[in-house]
């Protein structure tokens, strides 16, 4: 089976405004994706996470490796393997995640969110993942896991 | 390899996921991998995995499916190991 193409890969991608945190896919093929994100001014967080100093919280970082590298990847990888309708019958949660940070992202920042696969396999997915700047500083990387749960 | 044997590394590898406060040598072939040890359902893979890895052997998902406790998981790898 050929893949889905990056477009259609991100259609399929359920999460949207305000807790999606794909905007593109770069590069996707069998061994990893590359997407990006441009964290608008207005997001939701932003006025709680901090007041009056706007910082991107680590868990809406970790949230962005996922949906890049766990969701979005992780439908491709079914496409290679399953028909549309197929696909369409899973949701994929998360199951678990070893990530470190070491940087701030702020709000008007593109991030790159690169992953290659560990695993592949029972629907689950583990991947090698790093979120990075666009001046190729990391702020955050590690692995992170999830699996398709058949919801329909 | 013995049974014994077996029965040790997989325990071995079924701590690393564990949640309960069973003592290893309190983990019988009878044991239950999700309700006795208390190992989320997601890491039956990664244990799989580690299976194939530790025993140098291949599980296809069917066989993989039936694990339910200690036991299945050493008689499926003693089937394999020959």
């Amino acid at each position: 089976m050929s893949g889905f193409s990056k477009k259609e890969v991100l259609a399929l991608v359920p999460q949207q405004r305000p807790y999606r945190f794909i905007d593109e896919i770069h590069e996707l093929n069998e061994d990893g994706i590359v997407a990006s994100y441009t964290f608008k001014d207005d997001e939701f967080f932003y006025p709680a996470h901090f007041p009056g100093n706007p910082v991107t919280p680590g868990a809406v970082l970790l949230e962005a490796m996922a949906q890049a590298g766990v969701v979005a990847y992780g439908i491709y990888l079914c496409s290679l393997q399953m028909p549309r309708e197929e696909i369409e019958k899973y949701t994929t949660v998360f199951t678990e995640a070893n990530v470190e940070f070491t940087g701030i992202v702020k709000p008007g920042d593109k991030i790159i969110v690169k992953a290659s696969k560990e695993y592949f396999r029972r629907m689950k997915m583990k991947a090698k993942a790093e979120v990075s700047l666009t001046d190729g500083k990391v702020v955050c990387s590690g692995t992170i896991a999830g699996m398709g749960i058949k919801t329909k | 390899m013995t049974k014994e044997e077996v029965l040790k590394k997989v325990v071995d590898i079924l701590k690393k996921y564990s949640k309960s406060e069973l003592a290893p040598e309190q983990i019988t072939m009878e044991t239950t991998i999700l309700d006795d040890l208390k190992v989320n359902s997601a890491r039956l893979v990664d244990i799989v995995l580690d299976f194939e890895d530790a025993f140098d052997i291949q599980v296809d998902d069917a066989d993989a499916d039936k694990v339910r406790t200690v036991g299945d998981g050493v008689e499926l790898i003693l089937s394999k190991v020959g």
